[in-house]
């Protein structure tokens, strides 16, 4: 059983928790405001808000593409389409912003900008514009060109100008942003009668971006198990400079992390490359790793920072390996049926180590890499003392280029030895021709993200015409 | 003259747009459609018992079928049928323009993704699970994925189309400069967000009810009888809106259109077809693709005097509507240029690909990307900076194209003289130049786009429309045409015109849903000619509606009919209010049985076209504009942003500034796209790899121009344009072009060893490519 609130409306149902959400809400709730779009979470056409009850007993909402959610990760929470948004004869400010700036032509994309719009609105701390962005950029609209629905963003900004952020609850249902009925929710989420969901499955779903981008309809019936919802697999901690991030967490757990904010500088940034804002709401980090795509891009954060994961099987025995062992060959990894990640370590950089991410597609956001790359780096006075590469795209599996490593390791950072490096990866790497690009490309884009770490990291000491072959 | 007179002489000031578009009228349906409530074909409350059905299609891009094996997904519990090409009861053929496109595959395939069967079962769900279980057996031959392999071939659609204008022989003689090249451009996915669509209804007496996500409501009717074998008259086709078509939905929203009314004309039940993202992709054609080659010749001034091109058009398996994409190629070869001798030539060659299809600027924005090209390719070897060629050939009143027909009302000049004032090019060319001389790891790059866009069907029987009007007897009204409204906002320019001519509240006014039983022998909602068509129809309808209204006004007010007026829902006399209302008026008219529906009929005057001749006078007029493109270029990464795209656009006196400018920016983003990160990418036995959103990427909110600033050119409008408002659709799309040269001049900038490419789109890999071009020569 599945038991939800779904706008207004407590559902508890049986139908399988394999579902994507979307289908429930469009064919078995005639919600038919939210639209199938790519069914892969890529257009955002069917963006819908899930409100989780905190410890503080406030909701959080957060937009998610309902395409690629199993129904069952809507157990105990407060799922919202754009028809829960609706007032009575009058459009709320973020909906009277999209007709006032022309923000809509075919409408197709339009509900689903209207929830991202209004996830933003109730759950965002900062109220300007960029942040607003960010939370449409899993959007596609086709018709538009995008100018209108910024026109529109920055009216729904302005509708906060001067007032103190994040808003109650009480303000944005007085301010019309959404029904009254929202009020109600916090305590109807705790008079919920939910239940474990007791599933034996062997296929362990998470948040399921991969899994039902790639097999939705054998998900749907199949022997699956849901952990996207186990709190305990969810914690990011720090102790004695030791991160553990549990498997479960979603890219958004890590974004809103604020020490690790501090200790990584640039990871909005990086994050921001990695997917849109739906997504990062949903995809776990245990799940980017068991996907083993070549080009993962938070495998390769990983594995630059070194890190070691913990498996633990059926029984409840554990173990732990370094990440950089873990992948054996395309598609295959050391995890044995029945077992599961369960956090992901590393110690913390410290004061002489940087840290950088590269990535380059056909889209700058929200496209798979071409080539990717993270580095870590420990270095005093030059001298490199320690470093971690992952690069992606560029062989069967994420890719720790060992011997570029050892390369080196204790050597004095300069142009020469960067080049003579770049020998070094280009001789590990094997790149193969596909729709992200030819041999030749990728063998050029892995070296020049290489030089990129280094001028972007020591930008007092390379620049990119120190690289060029004849000046 | 004084810069800031001459600004204002030219272009509309930045504050008069913006005030406008504050009072612009928005478009009618924004209220459903930012509430989720709009109806799309999906969202139909559908008839207990409705089936669902899924397509079966050709895994391989050509063969012999040589077995299909369909026992075990009949086996699967919830399946009702399985329909091949034996269940067709009239003719299994779907072709428009030529008859060669058979509905589903009989014992040939010529595309991966053609249709062979159409699973019908209770749900979606259980179709799809059924079709994993059919196998088939298919001898696999060779595929002909490019045009030039066909044309080497010997494979075309129809035989090839050439314009002649002068001498081009005797003109490269007397050319100081002589240039050859060859182009590419690829295709491009339409990605309307909503999937390809129909649900049918079977009703009493066979006949049946159709609605389709269609741009063409009667092509489709008249498909669905012709396979069904029965009469127009039993196929009633309904649409309501789109969620996005762009060319996609004019002739290829027909086959799923037709397979839903052929299961349900055999089930007697309902059935539903909607496509899903990854069976679209794969199934439906795209824009063409082409090759092309061509010769350009300039006087030492730096006239263009000749040009010959011979455009290869990538028609695909099928005809669709390729022959008369390639036509408009050959109409806009030379965009805004005057070219006193002229000889273009276009093949439509046949290949294994899914036939390839309309897709706004219908093969308009194929033919400009090679003539700027060939003047991108003259201007870097001549020495000189490519707007300088663009400019001395810009089309001037009175000049002749290429099909003979003189241009008049020509803005290309003054747009161009605008957009140069108005946006300072040699300060934006200063700025660049000092950018990159101070930048060494990022370069910008800018580029002019000026466009020439025919408006009306180049088949000249097309461009008719009616306009059927209800007024009611409490004095609201209904008004039918062949519009369809897939978010460029015609119902809203209708409801503006009837608004207008009745002086009534638009409130009082209903844009009903296009029907073909409404309004029947209709031309498709293309060629950025709806709103003309239409609106023109619309306003005879509702203008004839007026006289007879005024007679009865005129009698009950004792005066001349010349005398009345409509405002403010009032009936006024010599200008003044009478205690006559629009409601009360109508009441009369009732009482007085007067006809109170009327049925306009518009058909373009003046245009004309000889086919055997080729001359003629295809087009009603020609919008023009010309758009400034700046980009800024990483040259670690061979990434790219664009920095402006500043664009005088000539919208003649537009009626619905919101929407218009909508418009532009719109085709603007899709035509950067098109020119930049969209990369069609079929393998060489003719698979499609770009087969889902993950691999084929269109623009987000973060790849457009960081500034846009369009406006409009001064001018007086057309009268062949509804109420001097030009159409919009298209003509903007080609500013994308820009973006091309744009990226090309950036490169040039850090790697002068670089030769020019004419390959598009320009994706970040063939950007990393080019500036390290000799480099990754010398590694070789």
């Amino acid at each position: 059983m599945v038991e939800f609130i779904l706008n207004n409306t407590t559902i508890r149902t049986a139908v399988d928790a394999g579902m994507p959400l979307l289908d429930f809400i469009r064919y078995h709730k005639r919600l038919i405001g939210t639209k199938v779009g790519c069914r892969e979470g890529d257009c955002g056409a069917c963006t819908v808000l899930v409100g989780t009850l905190q410890d503080d007993g406030q909701v959080m909402y957060q937009s998610i593409t309902s395409c690629i959610s199993p129904l069952g990760n809507a157990n105990g929470k407060h799922i919202i389409t754009v028809e829960g948004t609706n007032l009575i004869d009058r459009l709320t400010v973020v909906q009277q912003a999209m007709k006032d700036n022309y923000a809509t032509q075919c409408g197709f994309c339009t509900p689903g900008f209207v929830m991202s719009l209004t996830g933003f609105s109730i759950t965002s701390t900062e109220k300007d514009i960029a942040h607003a962005l960010d939370a449409i950029s899993g959007n596609i609209c086709r018709c538009t060109g995008y100018k209108s629905i910024v026109n529109a963003a920055n009216q729904v900004c302005q509708s906060f100008k001067n007032r103190k952020v994040p808003p109650t609850l009480d303000w944005l249902v007085s301010q019309e942003y959404i029904p009254e009925y929202f009020i109600t929710i916090p305590e109807r989420i705790i008079a919920l009668n939910i239940e474990e969901q007791v599933q034996t499955g062997t296929v362990f779903v998470s948040g399921g971006t991969d899994l039902y981008v790639q097999k939705a309809d054998a998900l749907q019936q199949g022997a699956i198990r849901l952990i996207g919802t186990v709190n305990a697999l969810r914690k990011i901690s720090i102790k004695e400079e030791v991160c553990t991030i549990g498997a479960g967490a979603t890219v958004s757990d890590l974004w809103n992390h604020k020490r690790l904010n501090l200790i990584f500088p640039k990871l909005k940034e990086h994050l921001k490359l990695v997917s849109s804002e739906q997504i990062r709401n949903m995809a776990s980090f245990g799940g980017n790793i068991v996907n083993a795509s070549p080009i993962g891009d938070m495998i390769l954060f990983f594995l630059a920072l070194d890190s070691i994961l913990t498996i633990r099987n059926s029984k409840g025995e554990e173990r732990t390996l370094p990440l950089q062992k873990f992948y054996k060959s395309y598609k295959n990894f050391d995890l044995k049926e029945g077992e599961l990640i369960t956090t992901i370590q590393f110690t913390l950089p410290n004061a002489n180590s940087k840290f950088n991410f590269e990535k380059v597609c056909k889209r700058t956001h929200l496209d798979i890499a071409s080539v990717n790359s993270a580095l870590q780096i420990v270095s005093k006075e030059l001298i490199i003392e320690d470093i971690h590469i992952a690069i992606g795209g560029v062989a069967a599996t994420p890719m720790y280029p060992h011997k570029t490593i050892a390369f080196l390791k204790g050597k004095e950072l300069s142009k020469t030895l960067l080049i003579e490096a770049n020998k070094v990866l280009q001789y590990e790497i094997a790149p193969i021709a596909d729709v992200r690009g030819t041999v030749a490309y990728k063998r050029l884009l892995a070296r020049q993200l290489f030089f990129a770490h280094f001028t972007t990291l020591y930008p007092y000491l390379f620049k990119l015409t120190d690289f060029l072959q004849d000046g | 003259m004084d810069k800031t007179k001459s600004q204002t002489a030219l272009a509309v000031k930045k504050d008069q747009v913006s005030k406008g578009l504050q009072q612009s009228i928005r478009n009618m349906d924004s209220y459903t459609h930012v509430r989720g409530e709009s109806i799309y074909v999906d969202d139909i409350n559908v008839r207990q018992g409705t089936f669902h059905a899924v397509v079966f299609d050709s895994p391989v891009a050509h063969g012999h079928i040589k077995s299909v094996d369909y026992s075990k997904a009949l086996a699967v519990e919830g399946v009702a049928r399985i329909f091949t090409y034996q269940d067709v009861p009239g003719e299994n053929q779907i072709g428009g323009i030529v008859p060669d496109e058979p509905l589903f595959a009989e014992d040939e395939v010529h595309f991966q993704g053609m249709p062979i069967a159409l699973i019908v079962a209770e749900s979606e769900y259980i179709a799809r699970q059924a079709r994993q279980l059919i196998t088939i057996e298919i001898d696999e031959l060779p595929a002909i994925v490019t045009a030039k392999d066909a044309k080497g071939k010997g494979s075309f659609i129809n035989a090839p189309r050439s314009f002649h204008l002068g001498d081009t022989t005797a003109a490269f003689q007397k050319c100081a400069y002589v240039f050859e090249g060859e182009t590419f451009s690829n295709g491009q996915e339409h990605l309307y967000i909503e999937a390809q669509g129909a649900y049918a209804e079977p009703l009493e007496n066979g006949n049946i009810r159709v609605t389709s996500s269609t741009q063409g409501p009667t092509s489709v009717q008249k498909t669905i009888a012709n396979v069904l074998g029965v009469s127009m008259h039993k196929i009633e086709v309904d649409v309501t809106r789109l969620g996005g078509g762009f060319g996609g939905k004019e002739d290829q929203a027909t086959p799923w259109a037709v397979m839903a009314a052929l299961a349900a004309q055999l089930l007697k039940q309902s059935v539903k077809l909607i496509l899903n993202r990854h069976d679209d992709l794969r199934m439906t054609g795209k824009r063409h693709p082409y090759e092309s080659t061509y010769t350009i010749g300039l006087s030492k001034d730096l006239k263009i005097l000749a040009y010959e091109v011979e455009f290869l058009q990538n028609s695909g398996a099928a005809a669709d509507l390729s022959p008369a994409i390639a036509e408009r190629t050959l109409f806009h070869a030379t965009n805004s240029y005057y070219v006193p001798n002229v000889s273009t030539i276009v093949h439509s060659c046949k290949t294994h690909l899914p036939p390839n299809t309309a897709f706004r600027g219908f093969g308009g924005p194929q033919g400009m990307f090679v003539i700027e090209s060939a003047i991108a390719k003259a201007a870097t070897a001549i020495g000189v900076k490519a707007r300088v060629i663009q400019e001395a050939n810009l089309l001037q009143e009175n000049d002749t194209f290429s099909y003979g027909q003189v241009a008049t009302q020509v803005e290309a000049q003054k747009t161009w003289t605008s957009a140069t004032t108005v946006f300072d090019i040699e300060a934006l060319e200063q700025e660049i130049t000092d950018f990159n001389t101070t930048h060494d790891a990022i370069k910008k790059g800018l580029a002019m786009m000026p466009i020439t866009f025919g408006i009306s069907f180049t088949n000249t029987p097309m461009n008719h429309a009616r306009a059927l009007v209800h007024i009611y007897q409490d004095g609201s009204v209904g008004i039918s045409t062949a519009a369809v409204e897939m978010g460029q906002g015609v119902n809203t320019k209708l409801l503006q015109i009837a608004a207008q001519v009745f002086a009534i509240d638009s409130a009082k006014i209903k844009i009903e849903s296009t029907n073909t039983t409404r309004v029947a022998n209709t031309s498709p909602s293309a060629a950025s000619s709806t709103a003309d068509l239409n609106g023109k129809a619309l306003l005879k309808a509702c203008n004839a509606l007026v006289a007879r209204l005024k007679t009865v006004a005129s009698d009950a007010l004792k005066c001349k009919e010349s005398e009345i007026t409509f405002q403010q829902e009032c009936i006024y006399l010599a200008g003044q209010k009478t205690e006559l209302t629009w409601e009360t008026l109508i009441s009369k008219a009732m009482l007085k049985r007067v006809a109170l529906t009327e049925n306009g009929h518009y058909a373009t005057p003046v245009i004309h076209f000889d086919k055997t001749k080729e001359r003629g006078h295809p087009f009603a007029y020609h919008v023009y504009g010309t758009a400034i493109i700046t980009t800024t270029v990483d040259c670690m990464r061979g990434t790219y942003v664009f920095d402006a795209v500043k664009i005088i656009h000539d919208y003649g006196k537009s009626m619905s500034e919101g929407i218009d400018l909508g418009q532009v920016e719109g085709a603007l983003v899709q035509g950067i796209g098109w020119m930049t990160m969209e990369e069609i990418d079929y393998d060489a036995n003719g698979r499609l790899r770009s087969n889902a959103l993950s691999t084929y990427k269109i623009p987000d909110i973060f790849s457009i121009p960081t500034v846009m600033e369009i406006l409009p050119v001064v001018t007086e409008g057309n009268d062949m344009a509804i109420l001097k408002s030009k159409a919009v659709g298209e003509p903007p799309l080609m500013y994308g072009i820009g973006a091309y040269f744009a990226l090309q001049n950036a490169i040039m900038a850090f790697n002068p060893k670089y030769t020019m490419k004419f390959h598009a789109p320009m994706t970040p890999e063939k950007v990393l490519m080019s500036l390290y071009e000799k480099e990754a020569e010398n590694q070789k």
